[in-house]
């Protein structure tokens, strides 16, 4: 029976964050078309404002607890906190673009801000979902402008591979994730994550045949998602179109799809299926099964970026590492104890690693020139003579990326072994210890190019354009604070307390 | 008025926006601008410190912690139950300190804007000057060890930075007759040597750490037990907050140990005859604070150049007459004696620990005052002086006469500043002259050749010799006479500031001996007398050689006080010469003479009171003080019956060298009792020497070479390939291995293809899910089967 849902239920005020960037991506749309081809500088700037308006929103309401969409959609801390994290991806990455399509003679296609603004409120909606139905949604409406991002350097063929193969193989993805929703819908028959979390509690108990069907619903969901944050053995889209896509369409993928793909994984697992705890284990089950993933994930995303010679290519494979060091967060998060522990992990890892990996890739972009070469290491050689500060930065960003003591990166990286030796993963940890040292290598090897090798640094721009230095100042900033004063990061994440949030909704129902 | 306290940040504040205008803006500004922004930074910290100073009298000495709110959690450690927070502390003893920083500070910032005028680095000079003002402030209004170790560390670099500041000025040694670097050699001397005593500083603070689980000196609220129930020794936590329940019985009712500052700790641990355990070994508080004691003494050592460590501070000269006396001389050298004074609790509970800072200062003000004899440096002279005198502040520190160290301190820090800046404008004047001297030749020559002096002189010639002075009397009479009220101060001759600091310490020493039947009393006071006694005789010799007689170059002839910036140094001086006559009178000792009946006595002892509890005021022994004048009376008679009619140009000898009774001893002051050559020999040598078998042979040839290049890079090269090649190659670069075989293996044909295609990502994907779900299914499996 179909109930039509009242005002009240529907509750706009608390979606209102993601609801106003939707309207402004929305709004927009109907102001490009309109816009004289000579204004179309005006684009990219009200993008931004739209962008930065959401901010504001999320941080005022950061602590707002309520359900909107008839309990489809939720707002708590987790929410606005993923919701921070994408929205300063995103504004960064607008200011890159900025730079990055001017000098590619791309200036005019304005409609680069309105396929980056929807794929930004995708990733809103994916930290917001309280249905397996918006997960999927959010997915979809993540994917596929970025699919269309990816190529958008047509007719360059390289973009256009990189698009094709990231929409085959995201499509695969999808397939995976409907399927999987389908199982859980079959076992539980609710896609309410509560309400599967109460069906789950009552299969475990009873021991029916249905925890076959959940356990299949939950691996499916993990490959999805999985691909989506490119964990191995799922990241083999990675290299390749990282390397193909524009630069600054990677470094907001790097970012922020992985923000938005594992805001959702941790919903579901974390608030919908934290009690799926077999006979005799101490932990959930799917929490194993990530922790062979992301060992998998740590040891080949940094070995295998090693041997990479070019810079794009590099990040492409640390950001598979790194996604491997979240995945350990989210592993821990299956120790009941731990839950909420792993769960602030992973946002703090998420938030330090935006600020770093956006600086880096900046760095990357101001370098690049204009045919979209010099992204080879070697034209790093001799950078700290020609371009002292941001060779300095990058240096920076490359030792948060290594987790280095007083960076962003090495307070991301405390939080995640803490909770994954609470969660008592004293062998993953070490795991990912051993794999961070190999790390250092290849992000040192950049910082001894810049500053031990003689060379001509060939770069891209001569002077640095005022938003892409803008963007750098903001990354580093971002990385320093955070890195100088870890506090800032305890606090914010203090009231993350999803565990707690679905004890609270089984106390009241 | 409690809430003036809260000015407290401006004394570090207004110094640092001082120091970042200048840095980034100071070659704008020009002179006279830099000269305003440091001065002004360094009066805004002064008028802060008097007004704290009005805050302190006007509520009743009670000490506070100031907060500064984003920096109250700084370090925040839950699992090491490490908190500190960064608090400023305002009592009575950090308001001496700030007044006597910012005091002195703000005066040689006047000067130094004559001294380094047409200097090519003026705007950097300033920086580091505000610089050090800030470091200096943050050492001294920290309420815990950890800022105050900030502090020590910040103006320990700044010291290193200025001593070095004419780093690229290639000098001639007279001594060792090399030309170097001596400047930085200098600062980096400086630098390495503080080294060693900050080795015991934070040894000292890992161990009170470790003991008190705090480096609060007190917690906001808290007062010194010892200064509440002074006579019964009832040991209590006492708190201002009322809600806090006062605890009935300590041994019943103990509050939590981090609710209490490091030093009521101790006194709570001393009275219950606590223990604290080190891992294996349990140890009695008292030995542990001696323990303390002695590494912190070892600090102290380093910064306020005692024995064996002093041996930075004369070769320190080669900085800038300002750095020498702001820095050297009244400021940072006497961090060392605030740090004594604060942790007195410790030092009183080990007694063995302060009589050997006893003994090393009283040895050190004899070792300095001695080789200050044989110097023709005018400024070594009074380096050494300052090494001699710092060791009657900490000896004083040593006999627990707190009141007596931070009076001399005081005292010290107007009248040796006094005389270092004296020291620089005549250093000045004799420049002048020569360049004057030299222009002259030179017009003779060629008259239209610019006043430029030679660049290649044959014969350095050196303006801080006092052989090349002599009769500067005469054309500097305003400087001559400052100059001798700041000696005759040093000397310790009636009413000056140097007489009555000296002299309570003198005194103490005795009373120490004669009331406590205590030998360290008696030996501190015979070493501390002979050693008062020498620098009378070194003052007086100094004054004669430099501004009496005949002029013995014609450098020191045309030498004069008129010149350009010169003003304003000796308008300096003038203060600093008011502030040497009239300072004494705030701390006369109770009983002297007539005067106590004139003047209140031991204001200056009541007022510390109320921070260092274990501070007195002290009694006048009016024999001493006859005895101690005299002396100093008839050691500058004879100074001036040895050097006032003898020829003593360069190249000739000083009378005491010429005879023969003398001439062992002079050679030896003269040598600086080979100290440095001993250094040199037995830690120096030896250390390079090791420092060149580490590097050649363990670092280079076995660590390097074997260990990193033969096992660690070539097994990690292995593992590298092995993980690598296989996983990379297979995936990217088109031969399908590593993981790429595991999907041959299973897809047969569709392996084959180059990677790169859709088709074999899709086929990873697909291998991924039948992973995680076996994965998955797994222990379900063995459930049931164990079922």
């Amino acid at each position: 029976m179909i109930q039509m849902p009242t005002l009240e239920s529907l509750n706009f005020g608390v979606a209102f964050p993601a609801l106003s960037l939707v309207i402004g991506a929305v709004l927009l749309l109907v102001v490009d078309v309109f816009l004289p081809e000579r204004r179309k500088g005006l684009v990219p700037w009200l993008a931004l404002l739209g962008v930065l308006v959401s901010l504001a929103v999320s941080m005022i309401n950061y602590n707002e607890v309520g359900e909107a969409f008839s309990g489809m959609f939720i707002a708590d801390p987790f929410t606005s906190l993923v919701n921070i994290i994408v929205l300063i991806s995103a504004a960064l990455s607008i200011l890159l673009a900025m730079d990055y399509l001017r000098r590619t003679e791309m200036e005019h296609r304005s409609d680069y801000y309105l396929l980056l603004l929807f794929t930004t409120s995708g990733m809103l909606f994916m930290g917001a979902a309280n249905d397996l139905i918006v997960v999927f949604v959010a997915l979809e409406l993540l994917s596929i402008p970025l699919y269309v991002l990816s190529g958008f350097r047509r007719p360059n063929l390289k973009s256009e591979e990189a698009a094709l193969k990231y929409f085959l193989l995201g499509a695969f993805a999808s397939g995976f994730l409907v399927f999987g929703i389908a199982m859980i819908y079959g076992a539980t028959g609710t896609t309410n994550l509560p309400g599967v979390w109460a069906g789950t509690a009552a299969i475990v108990e009873s021991a029916s045949p249905s925890l076959y069907l959940l356990l299949l619903g939950v691996g499916l969901i993990v490959v999805s998602l999985g691909f989506k944050v490119a964990a191995v053995p799922f990241h083999m889209w990675t290299p390749d179109v990282y390397e193909g896509a524009p630069t600054p369409v990677t470094a907001f993928m790097s970012v922020g799809t992985k923000a938005g793909s594992f805001a959702a994984l941790l919903r579901i697992l974390v608030v919908g299926l934290p009690t799926l705890i077999l006979t005799g284990a101490t932990s959930a089950a799917w929490a194993n099964t990530l922790a062979i993933l992301a060992a998998l994930t740590m040891i080949l995303g940094n070995f295998v970026a090693l041997r990479q010679m070019n810079i794009k290519r590099m990040l492409a494979y640390s950001s598979i590492a790194h996604a491997g060091y979240i995945l350990m967060a989210v592993a821990a998060a299956g120790d009941p104890a731990v839950g909420n522990q792993g769960v602030q992990a992973a946002l703090i890892y998420l938030l330090t690693y935006a600020f770093t990996n956006l600086g880096a890739f900046a760095i990357v972009i101001a370098l690049e020139r204009n045919d979209g070469t010099g992204g080879q290491l070697d034209d790093f050689r001799g950078l700290a003579s020609q371009r002292p500060v941001l060779a300095l930065l990058m240096t920076f960003f490359m030792l948060s990326l290594t987790g280095i003591p007083l960076t962003a990166g090495f307070i991301g990286k405390w939080y995640v072994f803490l909770s994954a030796i609470n969660a008592g993963l004293v062998l993953l940890a070490v795991i990912g210890a051993v794999t961070s040292v190999v790390a250092a290598f290849y992000y040192i090897r950049i910082i001894v190019r810049m500053y031990l090798q003689e060379g001509d640094a060939n770069i891209g721009t001569s002077r640095l354009s005022y938003t892409l230095g803008a963007a750098i100042l903001v990354a580093g900033l971002g990385t320093l604070i955070f890195g100088v004063l870890p506090f800032l990061v305890a606090d914010l994440t203090q009231g993350v307390q999803i565990v707690r949030t679905i004890a609270q909704i089984a106390g009241g129902g | 008025m409690e809430n003036l306290a809260q000015l407290v940040p401006l004394v570090i504040i207004a110094p640092l926006i001082g120091m970042l205008i200048n840095l980034f803006l100071g070659k704008y500004l020009g002179e006279r601008g830099v000269g305003m922004v440091a001065i002004g930074a360094a009066l805004i910290a002064f008028v802060v410190a008097v007004l704290l100073l009005v805050q302190q009298t006007a509520t009743g000495y009670a000490p506070v912690v100031v907060e500064i709110p984003f920096f109250s959690r700084w370090i925040d450690v839950p699992a090491a139950a490490l908190y500190i927070g960064w608090q400023f502390r305002v009592d009575t003893l950090s308001v001496t300190m700030m007044l006597v920083v910012a005091g002195v500070g703000s005066l040689i910032h006047f000067y130094a804007t004559g001294y380094m005028h047409g200097d090519s680095m003026y705007p950097r000079f300033f920086v580091y000057l505000n610089m050090f003002l800030v470091f200096m402030m943050l050492l001294v209004t920290g309420n815990n060890f950890l800022v105050l170790f900030i502090g020590w560390e910040g103006v320990g670099f700044c010291s290193y930075i200025l001593i070095s500041f004419w780093w690229d000025r290639a000098q001639k040694d007279k001594q060792f007759g090399t030309v170097g670097w001596k400047n930085s050699l200098a600062g980096r001397k400086a630098f390495i040597v503080n080294r060693v005593g900050d080795f015991g500083l934070l040894i000292a603070l890992f161990l009170t750490f470790w003991t008190f689980g705090t480096l609060d000196f007190y917690k906001p609220g808290e007062v010194p037990i010892q200064s509440v129930h002074e006579q019964t020794r009832v040991i209590e936590v006492v708190r201002t907050d009322e809600t806090a329940p006062a605890p009935a019985s300590p041994a019943l009712d103990e509050p939590h140990p981090a609710a209490m500052g490091v030093f009521n700790q101790a006194e709570q641990m001393m009275a219950e005859g606590a223990t604290v355990s080190f891992g294996s070994i349990t140890m009695p508080i008292q030995t542990v604070l001696t323990l303390i004691a002695l590494f912190m003494l070892l600090g102290v050592t380093g910064k306020s150049a005692q024995i064996p460590l002093f041996v930075w501070l004369p070769d320190a000269m080669a900085g800038p007459t300002p750095v020498s006396a702001l820095i050297h001389a009244a400021t940072m050298v006497t961090a060392g004696v605030y740090l004594i004074v604060r942790s007195q609790v410790f030092y009183h509970y080990a007694p063995f620990a302060s009589g050997v800072v006893t003994l090393v200062g009283a040895v050190t003000a004899l070792v300095g005052g001695f080789i200050a004899l044989g110097q023709w440096d005018i400024k070594k002279v009074l380096a050494y002086s300052t090494v001699s005198q710092l060791g009657f502040m900490v000896a004083a520190a040593g006999i627990g006469a707190y009141t007596a160290a931070m009076f001399h301190l005081a005292a010290h820090a107007l009248f040796k500043a006094l005389l270092f800046l004296g020291s620089g404008v005549v250093i000045h004047a004799v420049e002048h002259g020569y360049h004057h001297v030299q222009h002259l030749k030179e017009g003779e020559h060629h008259a239209e050749h610019g006043g430029d002096a030679p660049e290649d002189e044959e014969e350095p010639f050196d303006p801080q010799d006092m052989r090349n002075m002599g009769g500067l009397k005469a054309s500097m009479r305003r400087t001559y006479w400052f100059y001798l009220i700041g000696a005759l101060a040093l000397a310790g001759i009636f009413p000056l500031a140097g007489f009555w600091s000296k002299d309570e310490i003198l005194a103490e020493g005795l009373m120490r001996g004669f009331v406590e039947g205590d030998l360290v009393g008696y030996i501190a006071f015979g070493l501390l007398f002979i050693s008062a006694l020498l620098t009378a005789f070194y003052m007086g010799r100094q004054v004669i050689l430099v501004f009496h007689g005949q002029p013995r170059t014609e450098a020191a002839r045309y030498a004069g006080e008129r010149a350009y910036g010169m003003r304003v140094m000796v308008n300096v001086l003038a203060v600093l010469a008011v502030g040497t006559v009239v300072f004494g009178f705030i701390n006369v000792a109770s009983g002297f003479w007539v005067v106590d009946r004139i003047i209140r006595p031991h204001v200056f002892a009541d007022w510390l009171q109320h921070t260092v509890v274990y501070a007195h005021p002290a009694n006048a022994l009016m024999g001493v003080a006859i005895l101690a004048v005299a002396g100093a009376v008839i050691m500058i008679l004879a100074a001036r019956s040895i050097y006032l009619h003898r020829p003593v140009v360069e190249g000739d000898k000083d009378p005491l060298q010429v005879n023969p009774q003398t001439e062992g001893l002079f050679a030896l002051a003269n040598a600086r009792m080979f100290w440095d050559e001993i250094y040199d020999k037995y830690i120096v040598v030896p250390f390079t020497r090791a420092g060149h078998w580490l590097a050649d042979r363990l670092d280079s040839a076995f660590l390097h070479d074997f260990v990193h290049d033969v096992l660690l890079v070539k097994t990690f090269n292995g593992v590298a390939r092995l993980l690598g090649r296989p996983v990379d190659l297979g995936i990217i670069d088109g031969a399908v291995n590593g993981l790429g075989r595991l999907a041959q293996a299973i897809a047969g044909p569709l392996g084959r293809l180059q990677t790169g295609y859709v088709r074999v990502y899709a086929l990873s994907v697909f291998i991924g899910a039948l992973l995680v779900i076996v994965l998955l299914l797994l222990p379900l499996l063995q459930v049931m089967g164990g079922n």
